[in-house]
């Protein structure tokens, strides 16, 4: 009897330790949750509140008044903000060929690391070191290597050949122009493609249900497109022109160069995750080498090109520090949103527009983080 | 005749592999194109620094000039690393403590409010910064390295969180179990089994603190006044400038490369590391 009178006491004294240690670890970890609430959440929801105002100025009471969206529409159609529809547009194409180069290099260095190298150390060491580099360094040393008189032009000269004439950052050509008022319409075609993309594969894997209404979707848009429904969408006010501005050619190129390293090493890291026996099953099925990578070695780095577009495309999206150094911040012809909210706010005080340019940024990168974040720690607590 | 010559330990030549290396050796050497450049150019007498000649290499070595950049930039070094290195220490300590609560002491909302916290790092800085600016004027901390420390501190508590959870999750539940059997508590546990097996998580977690906060602009262009300005801030302004002496920005940018290339080639494996982490798997 008394001996299970202490039992219960320790077990007692033993819950309440417990508990004790609990809410310990809850004070602890409670420092940092009020300080991320405030300064991510907190500060987050201030910029919205400034960005629906005219607030203006550094004066220490100004007078500000609820505006609404308005300095949202005036970014999106307002005559004076063209410049911020053209850092979208930016933004798209450098985001497009970053990516593009990043993935592209990084899966190449990493398949020609992975046969069997002497010295593959030295060789990783060196496409990796730009990561270690601020986009200040390498902003200024590329900025220096553009020079249209000297740096890269004249390399050709070592061996013999004539200078190139590009005006790399100074370049004010634009192609593949488009006029903004046609945006709705190429939207809308480009989700009309897509869900006709969609419905094939469902017509291919014998899904007539779902095929039929993707498909019935695409040629409803269709219809309003070539009905005059997109046109017909009120943006600007004028025809404008905006394209890809080739100065950014420049830009992407140095960008690659930084980070191309960091896919190299995602898809080595995988190269070296796949099992010797699954490439050898392959090559004695008689897959040639290049089979083997197309057939067994891609599909199984999916999961990682998924996650590489995505930490380097939330880089790209909010990029401003390799431009500040490499072109300046008042290059109108290499601007992005991140250095358009910081001439605006800091620059020409307008803390309302700056503030709706920095939740239009935020909305972009959540658009591509929040998705992520949820199905990576999902499927990490399935596990 | 022939037998015996394919006995010979002649390595086989085969074009294939001449060809892997040629092109990894081309490569490497794109890669390295301007650091050769920034070599070269630091180490030149600003007086003959001629666009014809950019790639011809410094005669004679000009260490005058290349003294005279670094005096100018000194300051701005010293700036750096007295913001760098109490803000890596802080946001780590921090980052293993949450880290330890978050792997080893479950509690309801913690799937809810880990994804929440990791949210912090992926936002774009500028959706933060007018209210901070105001935040630390208003505690007086604007223009100053604490109010940056502050910054770092708090923008960096995702990162390492997120790191030590993960490094924290492969120590086994029963070690924690037993020593709680022992008569361990929440500090006796992390004091006696997680902080002394915590090194290699401290490492990546302080080289990426380290790499990243010596490396920012942002934060650092918008919160500090001239004088405490860090290197980036000072090379970012040098090189824009109308008129540039070339060797100067060259110079300011080998000095603030230095010593993150430090650390990334003296511990390239945990920086690497790091590196992965940030894609949010550990």
């Amino acid at each position: 009897m008394s001996a299970q009178t202490t039992t219960t006491l320790n077990t007692l004294v033993e819950r309440i330790r417990l508990r004790r240690d609990r809410l310990t670890a809850i004070l602890m970890l409670s420092p940092s949750v009020i300080l991320l609430a405030i300064f991510v959440y907190g500060f987050i929801g201030q910029t919205a509140w400034a960005s629906l105002t005219d607030w203006q100025g550094l004066s220490a009471n100004p007078v500000i008044n609820f505006i609404g969206l308005e300095n949202y529409n005036q970014l999106f159609t307002g005559l004076l903000d063209v410049r911020f529809r053209q850092d979208l547009v930016n933004t798209f194409f450098f985001t497009v060929f970053f990516l593009a180069g990043c993935l592209g290099m990084g899966i190449l260095l990493a398949i020609l690391l992975d046969q069997n190298i002497k010295g593959e150390t030295i060789f990783r060491t060196i496409f990796l070191f730009p990561m270690a580099l601020s986009f200040i360094v390498t902003g200024t040393i590329w900025r220096w290597l553009y020079n249209p008189g000297g740096g890269i032009n004249r390399l050709p000269t070592l061996i013999g050949l004539p200078a190139l004439e590009w005006g790399w950052l100074t370049d004010r050509t634009q192609i593949w122009q488009f006029n903004w008022q046609d945006l709705p319409a190429i939207f809308a075609l480009v989700v009309a493609a897509v869900l006709a993309f969609v419905a094939y594969r469902h017509w291919r894997g014998g899904r007539r249900r779902p095929a039929t209404i993707s498909g019935g979707i695409a040629a409803v848009i269709l219809i309003w497109v070539l009905a005059g429904g997109a046109a017909s969408v009120q943006t600007v006010p004028f025809p404008e022109k905006h394209g890809f501005n080739i100065a950014f050619i420049g830009i992407i190129l140095a960008a690659v160069w930084q980070m191309s390293g960091y896919t190299m090493a995602m898809y080595l890291a995988g190269l070296r995750g796949i099992p010797e026996e699954l490439r050898e099953a392959a090559r004695v099925d008689g897959a040639s080498e290049l089979q083997t990578y197309l057939y067994v070695v891609f599909p199984l780095l999916k999961p990682i090109t998924l996650s590489a577009m995505i930490v380097l495309g939330h880089i790209s999206l909010k990029i401003f520090d390799l431009i500040f150094a490499m072109a300046g911040a008042d290059n109108a012809t290499t601007d992005v949103p991140g250095i358009l909210m910081y001439l605006t706010s800091f620059r020409a005080n307008q803390f309302a527009k700056g503030a709706a340019i920095a939740i239009v940024m935020l909305v972009m990168v959540a658009v591509v983080i929040v998705p992520y974040l949820w199905t990576t720690l999902r499927s990490e607590h399935e596990l | 005749m022939s037998t015996q010559n394919r006995s010979l330990p002649i390595p086989m030549i085969r074009p294939r592999r001449v060809l892997l290396y040629a092109a990894l050796i081309l490569l490497a050497i794109a890669y390295l194109i301007p650091v050769y450049m920034v070599l070269i150019t630091a180490f030149k007498n600003p007086a003959t620094i001629n666009l014809a000649t950019v790639w011809q290499p410094p005669d004679p070595v000009d260490w005058q000039g290349f003294t005279t950049a670094a005096q100018e930039f000194l300051p701005n070094l010293r700036n750096s690393f007295s913001l760098v290195i109490p803000a890596t220490i802080i946001s780590a300590l921090m980052g293993s403590m949450n880290g330890y609560v978050l792997s080893k002491w479950k509690f309801r909302g913690a799937n809810v409010l880990f994804p929440l916290m990791l949210f912090g790092m992926f936002i774009p800085y500028q959706s933060i910064l007018i209210p901070l600016f105001q935040f630390l004027n208003s505690i007086n901390l604007y223009g100053g390295i604490p109010g940056l420390i502050v910054a770092h501190v708090v923008y960096g508590l995702p990162i390492t969180t997120l790191i030590f959870r993960n490094y924290y999750a492969e120590v086994p539940t029963e070690m924690v179990e037993a020593s709680a059997i022992d008569g361990a508590g929440f500090f006796g546990i992390y004091r006696h089994i997680m902080f002394p097996i915590s090194l290699p998580g401290f490492v990546v977690v302080i080289i990426w603190q380290f790499t990243q906060i010596w490396n920012e602009f942002l934060f650092a262009v918008t919160l500090t006044s001239t004088a405490n300005q860090p290197i980036t801030v000072k090379l970012s302004e040098l090189a824009g400038g109308e008129a540039v002496k070339w060797n100067m920005p060259m110079a300011g940018a080998l000095l603030a490369a230095i010593p993150t290339l430090f650390v990334y080639i003296a511990l390239g494996q945990y920086f690497i590391r790091g590196l992965l982490a940030g894609s949010v798997k550990g």
